[in-house]
């Protein structure tokens, strides 16, 4: 075991192994001793592939050799949520619906990663078709905080966030539909970075709703969360939301500080249901940055509230529509014994779909079903405009915005299980962002007296990742949160 | 709101789930209670508003039409539950 390597960063990593103070082998099988470790406790793997994973080690340490590393990044492993089709690995999106599942190709972004060279540790757990909040409505195991294993890592990218906060690998992708990469990085003291709609491609990644998902990296460092976005925001003719905007060098100018830059703390993110302890972290943040030569202003984006319910409408529409081709046709579960076909679809899908999937597809199918489709779903499209509008009208006056991640710390394995408007509650200040298609991260700004980590969201105009990144270092470098690893 | 156990088995049979007394009740209770906070949104005038399908707009989305490869046949049906030559075979549906 060589713990001190399993703390540094991607790259910090990446100067060790292009001057051969490590090699990738050693790099990646000390990332599978950890998870040997830890794992049963923490359970952030539905499944590793070492073997493939050494291999590809092994391939980088020759290129190493030759002086021929395919990048910054090359050796260095990685892990993926299983949202991620992964050529002959099984993909389930942690579904018994796509048990057994050996997806034919990689995702476009998974491809990326393995053409710089990132061994691929293992697929991570997550809420069943990244349905949740909590990474509890995995139909395989839950996943426990880091942190305090007792409590639930956050969702639905909790696999990939709890990996990498307990240093089981060093970075992951997770996807973002309405918080899924911020929320579980603010509750495990991560660095989640959802990018602009489009700037990643979604091809070859699970479907869960098609105008809100994107591809989302996390890592411990804000520089690694750029090194991971550079490496996969490129073009692709695969994903017709694929950006052609060619992706600016995230990390030229990240150490640039923000001095000069305003930034604007929406009013309405402060009221009913935050932790004070919450609050008060994110406030301090606010005026450490004031400090460093921002200027900070209150905004407001007056249709917050209305986000929840603008979401929880459209994000099951397509969630129904999307999940209709799981009808144990062309891959995954079938159920046996059926009558006829209709009866194989219904059968399949009754037995392959768990608690949360149902009840998200039959609210969509609901708010689409004729009869309601004006007064549920082109309501909340309607909203959708009127959401997007407020952050559009705050840009014309700040360059960012600065709001608390989630309203609560880690919750108990179980707590909101049975209740699924309370679960849907966490993720109030990370939906309105995805709703306009904007970029967010979140990055630890503290923890409470209990311990627990607390979360920073930075929101900015679409396509300013950079500006993002440049905020979160300069908050980042006052602070040793990166160097906090969980007692785990 | 209050969804009826009808209104609950037509759209489990739309979404083709079939669903067992108890899930049907439990869906009714839960969907009642979520399209209950939903109906928030109608105090929001939005006559006058577009709607917004997605967020980015992206243009020139057209390629060059030119045959390129699919993917060979024995991969793309690897996973099937069942097949016959090379194509997926379902329950009989007509008699």
């Amino acid at each position: 075991m060589t713990p001190e390597l399993l703390n540094l960063s991607m790259l910090e990593l990446s100067t060790k192994l292009a001057r051969r103070e490590t090699s990738s082998v050693e790099v990646t099988g000390a990332c599978l001793g950890r998870i040997e470790q830890v794992d049963s406790k923490v359970r952030a793997f539905l499944r590793v592939d070492a073997k493939g994973a050494l291999a590809a080690a092994e391939a980088s340490d020759a290129r190493r050799k030759q002086n021929a590393a395919l990048g910054p990044l090359d050796g260095i492993p990685v892990a993926l949520k299983d949202m991620f089709l992964t050529e002959g690995v099984e993909t389930t999106a942690a579904s018994k619906i796509l048990a057994g599942f050996i997806p034919p190709y990689d995702a476009t972004a998974v491809q990326l990663l393995k053409g710089a060279g990132l061994p691929i540790i293992g697929k991570t757990n997550q809420d069943e078709y990244a349905m949740g909040s909590s990474t509890e409505s995995s139909a395989f195991f839950p996943t426990h905080n880091p942190w305090d294993l007792s409590r639930t890592p956050g969702g639905s990218s909790g696999g990939s966030a709890a990996a990498v906060a307990c240093r089981e690998v060093f970075g992951a992708l997770g996807t973002d539909t309405g918080g899924s990469i911020r929320q579980p990085a603010a509750m495990t003291s991560t660095v989640g970075l959802k990018p602009t709609y489009g700037r990643v491609s979604r091809y070859g990644v699970i479907a869960y709703a098609s105008s809100l998902d994107q591809v989302s990296p996390i890592a411990r460092t804000v520089r690694d969360a750029a090194a991971l976005l550079q490496t996969i925001a490129v073009h692709d003719p695969k994903d017709s939301t694929s950006s052609p905007a060619r992706a600016p060098d995230y990390l030229a100018e990240i150490e640039g500080g923000v001095a000069g830059m305003k930034l604007g703390v929406p009013r309405e993110y402060f009221t009913e249901g935050i932790d004070p302890e919450i609050e008060g972290a994110v406030r301090r943040a606010a005026s450490e940055l004031e400090k460093l030569g921002a200027k900070v202003v209150e905004v407001s984006l007056p249709h917050t509230r209305y986000a929840l319910a603008t979401y929880y409408l459209i994000a099951p529409a397509e969630a129904s529509s999307n999940l209709a081709r799981y009808d144990g046709v062309r891959y995954g579960l079938r159920a046996q014994g059926a009558r006829g076909l209709r009866e194989m679809y219904s059968q399949t899908r009754a037995a392959g779909f768990g608690p949360e999937v149902k009840r998200r597809i039959m609210l969509g199918t609901y708010a689409l079903s004729a009869g309601y489709y004006d007064a549920y779903y082109l309501k909340a499209q309607k909203m959708r405009t009127l959401i997007r509008q407020d952050f559009l009208e705050a840009f014309k006056n700040v360059d960012a915005v600065l709001s608390p991640t989630s309203p609560v710390t880690a919750f108990k394995l179980g707590e909101k299980l049975d209740d699924p408007l309370a679960m849907y509650l966490v993720d109030v200040f990370t939906l309105p962002c995805n709703l306009a298609g904007l970029p967010g991260m979140s990055i630890p700004c503290g923890f409470s007296a209990a311990g627990l980590p607390i979360g920073l969201q930075i929101l900015g105009r679409h396509f300013d990742e950079a500006r993002l990144l440049r905020i979160a270092r300069a908050f980042e470098r006052e602070h040793d949160f990166d160097r906090r690893a969980p007692p785990v | 709101m209050t969804l009826s156990l009808e209104e609950v088995r037509h759209v489990a049979a739309l979404a083709r789930l079939s669903l067992s007394a108890d899930e049907e009740e439990r869906y009714r209770h839960q969907l009642s209670a979520i399209l209950e906070a939903m109906e928030q949104l109608k105090a929001v005038n939005t006559e006058q508003v577009e709607p917004t399908s997605h967020a980015v707009a992206v243009e020139g989305l057209l390629r060059e039409d030119v045959v390129v490869p699919s993917m060979d046949p024995e991969k793309a049906l690897a996973n099937a539950p069942a097949r016959v030559g090379t194509s997926f075979a379902v329950p009989k549906i007509i008699e």
